[in-house]
């Protein structure tokens, strides 16, 4: 393998093991300060008990979110520095701001939160608590920022032999950024909601701690209901989207080839890349896509085919990624609205507490789906439009970059293996035994 | 001065704050092994520095953003150069992160001796890399006209670059030995005094012959002969660093740990301030080097960034101050009890 596509593959085991972490990060920082709140507010000591038992979940993802991160904010400059350098002027800047404003706070205010429970007041532990979720989130919104230019660049132009900066505003309101910094932080709250409430369901399922664990459970439910729901419609808007930002995309979401009026979704197709067709076509719905894509069933939508086939993205990938992330956005609001109305009688229904338990797992793979119709569906530019992946990568050893990547697979995997090792011992262990 | 040039030193200061905060984080971790005879004292060296490692390990992560964003042509070469050193230093990092996390939550001798020795390496090693890097900064780094590196991991560990190595890590030992002094007491407090005075003396050596060599295998002295006023630099270090054995003997461990920073921070300043214009120079070819100047954002860019930083640095430096002097009292039983306690 070429250097090209081995930083290819060292980046996409990086960042996909960092999301791994970082959404529980975002939602359960929101969770464990909502818990503590609780507590100050009602000197109920369950919410004590509830925000000591969450929180030290946390604390253990926080901790693989952190290192993993730190490679992160290198890896541009050791494998993509022609990147680096013709992007420098715009992506640095998003990075540099994201650790001078956020990445401080949290680290920093979660010494305090971990450390401090006796050295500062109650209400100023929970303010404390708050804090590292708003830093959290701030940090995701500069990053998804970085991420959007990438995906679509503004506010900029072309001097020097490189991208330079013109409009700051622009590139730090790109619409496109917004979009996925909703998408992305909804995707956060749907997996902490599952998470506490596949733990909850563990504990239920055997009648353990009923009281802690059936408020855990509703609090959670509440946060995955309203959030499942709203990434169903904020999921549809990014889509059509892609229909002005990155049509290309558009079409290899649903496997559409030939430009068309009145643009049909198949129930099922399967792409053929090196043909530029589908091989098979099953159930066409006529004017669907046009429909989600500009709201009018006779709009025309590009094909792939319209486009060189060097700029195609690699179709089969983004379609069956998309096609699978869509289907589990859905599963999860039909499974947290049959929730909601079993709110009341959870222990009577045991088989719905062992639906969530092992539903656990899948809003991580939506996640990590959903990264694969971003990045993948990019291909093949790095900046979408401007700079080819290839022309991004740096000229370095091969060797160099075979050995780092064998390392990051045995690191993190070890890693990864030994965390979620330790969030189960302890999630199984529950609040009182400690 | 121009923009590029205050932005050049203030690159400076947020790599000689990360050395001067996690500096001391580092230092304890190489000590571990020495110095923690028990589990006991092994706990109160970790939780000495608990609540601190991560905010001071940001310092890295702010030095790593910065240098994209006021210098994304440095940012680019000198990574991909100094590629297997850094990935080094990045895997070393990670193993000492987690360390602090997992070695409390499962029970057993085995399990802790492993994350004890995660903390170990993964603090020496860094300590002891970044001071090669940036030795080889000093010295200059065979690159191209394309800023393509032409050599090896090994091409960095030249004499000079293994005298830095050691410098760093010497310096970090002090800082870390000082810091376990300060947040102990008893037997373990005086035998991190002990090793604190214990290292100085070959300190002082090993940075006495690095100032020596530097005269020998970099141009560093040039800018400080062409403007006298400079070896205030260098004095002002010397002075902190003779300060660092005085306040030491005094038992003012504070004050020995701040001088002991501000010898770090100089440390830092004394290459750059006699490499500047020049970030990371070329051993092939002068012309091939990158310069405060050609290595650059674009002027609003630096402008934004400046505005930004003007305003965050100290914010952040004002919290992390309220945060060191809550943190400032002998790690005690009590908060070794702690649940969420390493
Ligand atoms: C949507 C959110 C998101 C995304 C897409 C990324 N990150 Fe991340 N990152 C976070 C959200 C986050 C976080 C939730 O804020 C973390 C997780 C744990 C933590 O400390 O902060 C974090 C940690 C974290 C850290 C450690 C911070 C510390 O020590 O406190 C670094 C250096 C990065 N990230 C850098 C990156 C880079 C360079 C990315 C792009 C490739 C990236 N992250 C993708
Ligand atoms: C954390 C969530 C993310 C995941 C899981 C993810 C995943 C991926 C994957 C799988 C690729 C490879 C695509 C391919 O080569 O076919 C890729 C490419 C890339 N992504 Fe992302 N990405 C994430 C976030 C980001 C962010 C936030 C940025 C920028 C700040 C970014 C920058 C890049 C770059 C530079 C590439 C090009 C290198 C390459 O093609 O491998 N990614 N990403
Ligand atoms: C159910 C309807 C959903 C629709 C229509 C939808 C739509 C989309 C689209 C079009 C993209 C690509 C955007 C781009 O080009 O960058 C995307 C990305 C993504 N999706 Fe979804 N999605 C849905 C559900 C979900 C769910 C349930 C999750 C996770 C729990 C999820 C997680 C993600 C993530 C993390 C990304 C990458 C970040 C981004 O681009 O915003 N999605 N989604």
């Amino acid at each position: 393998m070429d250097v090209l596509m081995l930083s290819r593959l060292q980046f996409a085991v990086a960042t996909f093991f960092h999301f791994l972490f970082v959404p529980l990060t975002l939602g359960l920082s929101l969770l464990v300060a909502f818990m503590e709140t609780k507590y100050v507010r009602s000197g109920d000591e369950t919410y004590l008990k509830m925000t000591k038992f969450w929180g030290k979940l946390f604390l253990i993802n926080f901790t693989i979110g952190v290192v993993t991160g730190l490679t992160l904010e290198f890896q541009f400059g050791t494998n993509w520095s022609n990147y680096s350098m013709f992007m420098g002027d715009i992506f640095g800047s998003l990075l540099a701001i994201e650790a001078l404003g956020f990445f401080f706070l949290e680290s920093i205010l979660l010494g305090v939160w971990i450390f401090g429970w006796k050295k500062i007041s109650k209400t100023a532990h929970a303010i404390v608590m708050w804090l590292v979720a708003f830093a959290a989130t701030g940090s995701a919104v500069w990053i998804l920022t970085a991420n959007a230019w990438m995906q679509h660049p503004v506010g900029y132009v072309i001097r020097n032999g490189r991208a330079e900066l013109a409009n700051f505003a622009q590139v730090a309101l790109n619409p496109f950024a917004i979009l996925m910094l909703t998408h992305t932080l909804f995707a956060a709250y749907i997996i902490s909601a599952f998470f506490v409430m596949g733990i909850s369901a563990y504990h239920l399922i055997r009648k353990q701690h009923v009281d802690f664990f059936t408020r855990s459970f509703r609090m959670a439910l509440v946060l995955g209901l309203v959030f499942s729901f709203a990434e169903i419609v904020e999921g549809h808007m990014h889509g059509a989207d892609l229909a002005h930002s990155q049509p290309t995309k558009l079409a290899a979401l649903e496997s559409h080839w030939q430009t068309s009026k009145n643009a049909p979704i198949y129930l099922f197709a399967l792409p053929d890349d090196a043909n530029g067709k589908n091989r098979i076509e099953i159930g066409p719905i006529p004017g669907l896509l046009s429909l989600l894509a500009y709201h009018n069933m006779s709009a025309e939508v590009k094909g792939l085919a319209d486009f060189p086939a060097d700029e195609r993205p690699p179709v089969l990938i983004t379609h069956f990624a998309f096609r699978a992330m869509v289907g589990l956005g859905f599963y999860f609001a039909l499974v947290t609205l049959i929730g909601w109305f079993k709110r009341n009688s959870l222990l009577e229904s045991p088989w719905y507490l062992k639906l969530m338990l092992y539903s656990t797992p899948l809003p991580y793979i939506a996640t990590e789906l959903g990264w694969t119709v971003a990045e993948v569906g990019r291909q093949p530019w790095i900046v979408y439009g401007l700079m080819r992946t290839k022309d991004a990568v740096s000229s370095i050893a091969a060797s160099q970059v075979a050995v780092t990547l064998v390392g990051f697979i045995f690191v993190y995997g070890l890693l990864g293996a030994i965390g979620f090792y330790l969030i189960i011992k302890k999630a199984i262990k529950g609040p009182a035994a400690d | 001065m121009d923009l590029q040039a205050i932005w050049y030193f203030l690159w400076v200061l947020l790599w000689a704050v990360y050395f001067a905060t996690d500096g001391f984080d580092l230092g304890i971790g190489a000590l571990l092994p020495f110095l923690g005879k028990n589990d006991e004292e092994k706990r109160i060296m970790f939780n000495s520095i608990g609540p601190l490692w991560d905010g001071n390990e940001v310092w890295l992560i702010t030095a790593g953003g910065v240098t994209f964003a006021a210098f994304p042509l440095m940012y680019a070469v000198m990574f991909s150069s100094l590629y297997s050193a850094l990935m080094l230093i990045l895997f070393a990092l990670i193993i000492r992160g987690v360390a602090f996390e997992f070695r409390g939550k499962i029970d057993s001798p085995g399990w802790k001796k492993l994350w004890d020795f995660c903390l170990f390496i993964g603090s020496l090693v860094p300590s002891f890399l970044f001071g090669v890097a940036f030795a080889n900064i000093f010295q200059g780094i065979p690159i191209d006209d394309k800023g393509v590196y032409h050599g090896t991991l090994f091409t960095l560990l030249n004499p000079y670059g293994i005298l830095g190595g050691a410098l760093f890590f010497l310096l970090f030992l002090v800082h870390g030995a000082i810091w376990l002094a300060i947040k102990s007491d008893g037997d373990l407090h005086d035998r991190a005094a002990r090793t604190a005075s214990g290292l100085w003396p070959v300190l002082l050596v090993v940075a006495v012959v690095f100032l020596i060599a530097s005269k020998f295998t970099t141009p560093i002295y040039d800018n400080y002969t062409a403007h006298p006023m400079l070896f205030l630099l260098i004095l002002i270090t010397v002075l902190a660093l003779l300060g660092v054995k005085l306040f030491l003997s005094l038992k003012n461990y504070w004050t020995a740990w701040l001088s002991s920073a501000v010898t770090i921070i100089g440390a830092t300043f004394f290459g750059f301030v006699g490499l500047f214009p020049n970030m990371f120079p070329s051993s092939l070819n002068p012309a091939f080097s990158l310069t405060a100047y050609n290595a650059s954002s674009s002027h609003l860019t630096l402008q934004i960034m400046f505005t930004l930083a003007v305003i965050f640095v100290p914010v952040v430096l004002a919290y992390q101050i309220w945060v060191y002097s809550l943190f400032r009292h002998k790690v005690s039983k009590e908060e070794l009890g702690y649940d969420e306690a390493y």
